[in-house]
């Protein structure tokens, strides 16, 4: 059955409205509707087609006729004047000329725009309209998203701040301390605080970089929750600084041999890896406390703070008490 | 209930009132918070409650209430996202109407979790509509109301919406019939709708 070259126009303008039929030179003889609108209206008509248009892809089509090869198959094409539109387009050759149909492809909201289409410029069943709804409905979606998330992030980081954990030891923070420390204080009677600071630490995370530094931290944690009591509290407050704070009143006797302890295992060669062994030591200031005029927690700390110094500078690999106030 | 149906009360309530009368509200529906994420999950009664402190609040019938929301989704210019996704639905009124058929299927590509009505949309004669709305709770029809009559004005359409009551249509489920008459299709300008602009651009 043969269908007349008329109808067939009725039926292309239908259905492929940015379709145009060219004749063997190449020339544009009629256009469906919202192809015009692209050529550059009805003034386009008997211009040829290569000259408004550009086949990016297949490489090659300057010609009618090698235009007139590439039926069949996709082409690639942009308007010589109007970089910015991309089109998908596929010939059929028809009698001498040729007819062929465009489509915007992956670039459908920047042709709408540019070329202020609507919804009655795509043929009925073109999937173009529900295209853009996806496009818009899928950015407004991800707004909301993302504002989720933003608010979700804000409210990890403000949970971190307010979170009594380091993450990294798993021990106590120096939030964590101060708030012990208050409480110490508020109940009365007194308590021992001793500050840990790593010695060769430094060596060991320029030596072997960070992971083996956070190795060394871990393994320094587990030493200081193994010899001390359920509830004292064992924190991390600083790069390698800890502090324990002791539940309870423990004899000058046994916090002596508690430091003595905890240095002489935190010596102890940690392995790492590819046969490495990370030698650290530690200094220890120990303050019993608080004295009967000392009623401010930064007092405390500042004597435990002198007999860490004064452990450092006696060589190291030390603890020392501090004096009475 | 998704949280996008709590968000556009509380979209509503806001940007309508004021946050005070919001703060109001929440306290009257007992609620632990006054803000509500829209892509998290709330639970039904929540929704029910809110609704009903709003009315209260507000001094009105809690129909009204579903009713002024739906105009508040299709114009308040901070939804604008909204109405554009809707106007998607077709060129005019009528087509918009028809595809009514599909808006639980057009939320869903957007959120996937989002559970709207199911709609139908009957031809009664020339003109006249039926649009059935079926959902685990009633009301909806309401919000529809409001929907319609807004859009209707954004089409430039002249139209008359009637709620004709709500029925029980089945275990958890009720049905509501609202009657649409496109009086005119073409009655005013309408506001323009630019295929190209994006939501939420200016």
């Amino acid at each position: 059955m043969t269908v007349p070259m008329q109808d067939m126009r009725a039926v292309l303008d239908l259905f492929c409205p940015m379709h145009v039929m060219l004749g063997p030179r190449g020339e544009i003889l009629h256009m469906g509707a919202t192809f015009a609108k692209l050529a550059g209206g009805s003034a386009a008509e008997g211009r040829g087609f290569l000259d408004l248009f550009e086949v990016l892809r297949p490489r090659g089509a300057e010609t009618m006729e090698a235009l007139l090869r590439l039926g069949g198959q996709k082409m690639s094409l942009r308007l010589r004047d109007d970089a910015r539109a991309s089109f998908k387009g596929i010939l059929a050759p028809v009698g001498a000329g040729a007819a062929i149909n465009l489509s915007f492809g992956i670039s459908i909201m920047d042709g709408v725009r540019d070329f202020g289409l609507s919804g009655s410029d795509f043929a009925a069943t073109d999937l173009a309209i529900e295209m853009l709804y996806l496009i818009e409905a899928k950015s407004v979606a991800m707004g909301a998203s993302r504002k989720l998330n933003q608010r979700l992030q804000g409210a990890k980081i403000a949970a971190e701040e307010q979170a009594f954990t380091d993450t990294l030891t798993g021990l106590k923070n120096r939030r964590a301390v101060d708030h012990v420390l208050a409480r110490q204080i508020e109940r009365g009677g007194a308590f021992a605080v001793m500050q840990i600071d790593l010695d060769f630490f430094k060596a060991v995370n320029d030596t072997y970089g960070h992971p083996a530094g956070d190795h060394v931290l871990q393994q320094v944690a587990r030493i200081l929750v193994d010899e001390t009591r359920r509830g004292d509290c064992v924190a991390r407050v600083g790069g390698d600084e800890f502090v324990l704070i002791f539940d309870g009143v423990r004899g000058r006797e046994e916090l002596a041999s508690i430091a003595r302890r905890l240095i002489s295992r935190i010596e102890e060669p940690i392995a790492w890896r590819e046969g490495a062994k990370l030698g650290i030591s530690a200094s220890v200031g120990i303050a019993i406390g608080p004295y009967a005029k000392e009623k401010a927690d930064t007092a405390l700390f500042d004597r435990v703070d002198k007999a860490l110094y004064a452990a450092k500078h006696a060589g190291r690999a030390q603890f020392r008490f501090a004096d009475a106030p | 209930m998704h949280g996008l149906i709590n968000k556009a009360i509380e979209g509503f309530v806001c940007d309508s009132f004021g946050a005070e009368r919001w703060q109001a509200i929440c306290r009257a529906a007992r609620l632990e918070e006054s803000e509500f994420e829209a892509m998290l999950h709330y639970e039904d009664a929540v929704t029910g409650r809110l609704l009903n402190a709003t009315a209260a609040e507000l001094g009105v019938l809690r129909e009204a209430v579903l009713e002024d929301i739906g105009t508040y989704l299709v114009s308040h210019p901070n939804v604008e996202a909204l109405r554009r996704l809707l106007r998607f639905g077709g060129e005019s009124f009528v087509e918009f109407l028809h595809s009514l058929d599909e808006l639980p299927e057009r939320a869903r590509l957007a959120v996937d979790d989002l559970g709207l009505p199911t709609l139908e949309l009957r031809d009664l004669e020339e003109g006249r509509f039926a649009l059935l709305s079926r959902f685990p709770w009633p009301g909806f029809g309401h919000v529809m109301i409001g929907v319609l009559r807004t859009l209707a004005d954004d089409y430039g359409a002249l139209v008359f919406l009637e709620h004709r009551g709500v029925e029980k249509a089945g275990p958890g489920e009720t049905l509501e019939t609202i009657e649409v008459t496109v009086v005119e299709a073409a009655f005013a300008a309408g506001r323009r709708f630019d295929l190209g602009a994006r939501a939420g651009s200016p």
